[in-house]
């Protein structure tokens, strides 16, 4: 039987690989069966509404488990970047933005004290949290605020044939798999997650490498900040707290790793798309109440986690 | 005195003791005892759910609890429900909280075990769905706990707090499991190589069920004492106690890469971190400065904290 050893060894990981795809497309026919009519360009207007500032959080927390760390701090982070969209680049857009390219550089400044000072990612971005969380209400004490107009009409465009979360998350997936997959430098950040002595030996500064990934995790934390004030067109210092650990959920459920460096950017969209539309317009579509919408999530993620291993065990491997 | 210093906990009590006379030298010596009684109350609470965590993290890099402050959350209401505001169901209340804690814990090691994934997606999996049963669950929930539950837990002795003295009492207990006991060993062994514990013999399947369900134990014994201590269960009761928990047991003195844990520190951590909100509020500073502050002072505590301490934990 060596011929059909051979056809399920190379079968495993192709379909291991697609397993985020399926997710997506079984929560999509889930859709398509309860509420035909939800499958048109202005049903995934609606449905989809709220996925892009939940895209570039996944992409943010991608960047930071590249490096096999975790960042507990994106969530309030991206609620300050909100706040701060929402006053200071509304009333003073040059210091809105001087204050937001700080927000990055302190971002990569985190990475730096986890690398020199060989800190535990997850306490140290837990009290960041708390820093992001007190600067937001410093920024915006009460809900408010006004998006930029640029802004909400940037996130109001309605392209003609494919709607704009569809058509966003799409160049999203691109860029964010061109940085890491199609750049030497990219390979390098995915090298320091899985064999940081041999990436320092080759020359490479794990310090830059760390400052670069959380960089990037700012810079898309920012991103996601500002797509959510477009979108709500105010703020509050909360708004953000939900999204560290869908952003979490996200990279999981698109095939990625927690080490290793094991990340798949087009996954990790694929998988922030799958909780935008398993966790709201399913269960509405389903008559169940939103009280379980949290718990949703984590039942995707079981799910397609038990999926996972089964199909690893059908390769025999653990 | 050497080697009193040489202890790694000891900076945990140095540093509570340094924020106190600060919040004691801003009110001109006011309410220095009031202070300090009051932050042995609030720490007990973090104290309880700290050491659960402690066992866990001493388990080994990767492992960590973040199913706590829906635990907490979940076993709050569940004690409250049960105990219906009746006197004579507080025993029964506070086993029923227990057992809730028992079953997230072994739902969180079945996660890890079963699907082999790390514990931080387990846990976190996990308590996405108990948060989701406790809003379900406790929506509306008014049911006060019963007038005996809550008076103990505000019970003072000759002004200390009996919960806290019960609580040193734990943790004296808890250390002695841990330095004393095969099952402390066993986690210890597991913590510092699991691969050299289990030709040692050590069952470590075993020793990693029975640590994470020790931690839903106390996680759901704390959310029991919370909601008797204020006086009812809420959803978000327990959000506070995920970077507490973990802050403890940092600050404290045990190693974050797990094999390597520190019972004294915790309490020492938890006294810092409450009377550290102590000082801020009598500062008078606002919400957001006092979380920022917290937030810094944190990361600086553990960046300072770590120094050293991974080299003699290899």
């Amino acid at each position: 039987m060596p011929v059909q050893d051979k056809a399920t060894f190379r079968f495993a990981p192709v379909l291991r690989a697609l397993l985020p795809a399926l997710s997506l497309l079984v929560v999509l026919a889930g859709i398509a069966w309860l509420n035909p009519r939800a499958i048109s360009y202005f049903g995934f207007n609606l449905m989809l509404n709220l996925a892009i500032p939940l895209v570039l959080a996944t992409l943010a927390q991608m960047f930071v488990i590249t490096g096999s760390d975790l960042d507990l701090s994106i969530g309030p982070f991206i609620g300050f970047a909100a706040c701060v969209s929402a006053t200071w680049l509304h009333d003073a857009p040059l210091v809105g933005i001087a204050i937001l390219v700080g927000a990055v550089g302190a971002y990569a400044a985190v990475g730096a004290l986890i690398y020199l000072r060989d800190l535990p990612s997850v306490v140290v971005t837990l009290g960041m949290g708390f820093v992001w969380q007190g600067l937001a209400i410093l920024v915006l004490p009460q809900p408010g605020g006004l998006a930029p107009d640029w802004l909400a009409s940037i996130m109001g465009v309605r392209p003609p044939f494919v709607p704009f979360p569809v058509l966003a998350a799409v160049v999203l997936a691109v860029v964010a798999w061109f940085l890491l997959e199609q750049t030497s430098y990219g390979v390098i950040l995915r090298g320091s997650g899985g064999n940081p002595v041999a990436v320092r030996r080759a020359g490479w500064s794990l310090l830059k490498i760390k400052m670069t990934l959380f960089a990037g995790a700012g810079l898309f934390g920012v991103l996601s900040g500002l797509s959510l004030v477009g979108l709500t067109t105010s703020a509050d210092a909360n708004i953000g707290n939900g999204y560290t650990l869908l952003g979490i959920a996200g990279v999981i459920l698109g095939g990625g790793e927690f080490t290793g460096g094991r990340v798949s950017p087009i996954g990790a969209v694929v998988g922030a798309l799958t909780l935008a539309l398993a966790a709201s317009p399913l269960l509405t579509f389903m008559h169940i109440p939103p009280d379980w919408q949290i718990g949703a999530n984590g039942a995707i993620l079981i799910v397609v986690l038990t999926a996972r291993v089964l199909v690893s065990r059908q390769r025999g491997t653990v | 005195m050497k080697h009193i210093f040489a202890k790694p906990w000891i900076w945990s009590f140095l540093s509570a003791a340094a924020v106190w006379l600060i919040a004691v030298a801003v009110t001109r010596g006011g309410g220095a005892g009031g202070m300090l009684t009051g932050a042995l109350a609030m720490a007990t609470f973090i104290v309880v759910v700290g050491v659960g965590q402690m066992f866990v993290i001493a388990l080994g890099p990767g492992n960590i609890d973040l199913s706590l402050p829906a635990n907490i959350g979940l076993a709050s209401a569940v004690a409250m429900t049960v105990m219906n505001g009746n006197d004579a169901l507080v025993a029964l209340g506070l086993l029923a909280a227990l057992g809730c804690g028992l079953l997230v814990g072994l739902a969180n090691y079945l996660l890890i075990w079963a699907l082999r994934i790390p514990p931080i997606i387990a846990t976190l999996s996990a308590s996405f769905i108990i948060q989701s049963i406790d809003i379900s669950y406790g929506r509306g929930l008014q049911i006060k706990p019963p007038p005996a539950l809550s008076d103990f837990a505000n019970l003072r002795f000759l002004d200390l707090p009996v919960l806290a003295v019960l609580a040193i009492l734990f943790a004296i207990v808890a250390a002695i499991v841990l330095q004393r006991t095969i099952y402390g060993r066993w986690v210890l062994a597991v913590g510092q190589n699991i691969r050299a514990a289990r030709f040692a013999g050590v069952r470590v399947g075993w020793t990693r069920c029975v640590t994470y369900m020790l931690c839903g134990e106390l996680g759901g014994i704390d959310g029991a004492l919370l909601a008797g201590y204020f006086r009812g269960a809420t959803v978000d009761i327990g959000n506070e106690y995920l970077l507490s928990s973990i802050a403890v047991v940092v600050i404290g003195g045990s190693s974050v890469s797990g094999g390597k844990a520190n019972l004294p520190g915790i309490w020492g951590a938890a006294l810092f971190l409450v009377l550290l909100l102590t000082m801020l509020n009598t500062f008078g500073v606002s919400a957001g400065i006092r979380l920022l502050l917290t937030g810094i002072i944190i990361v600086a505590a553990i960046a300072v904290a770590s120094d050293g301490r991974a080299r003699d934990a290899v």
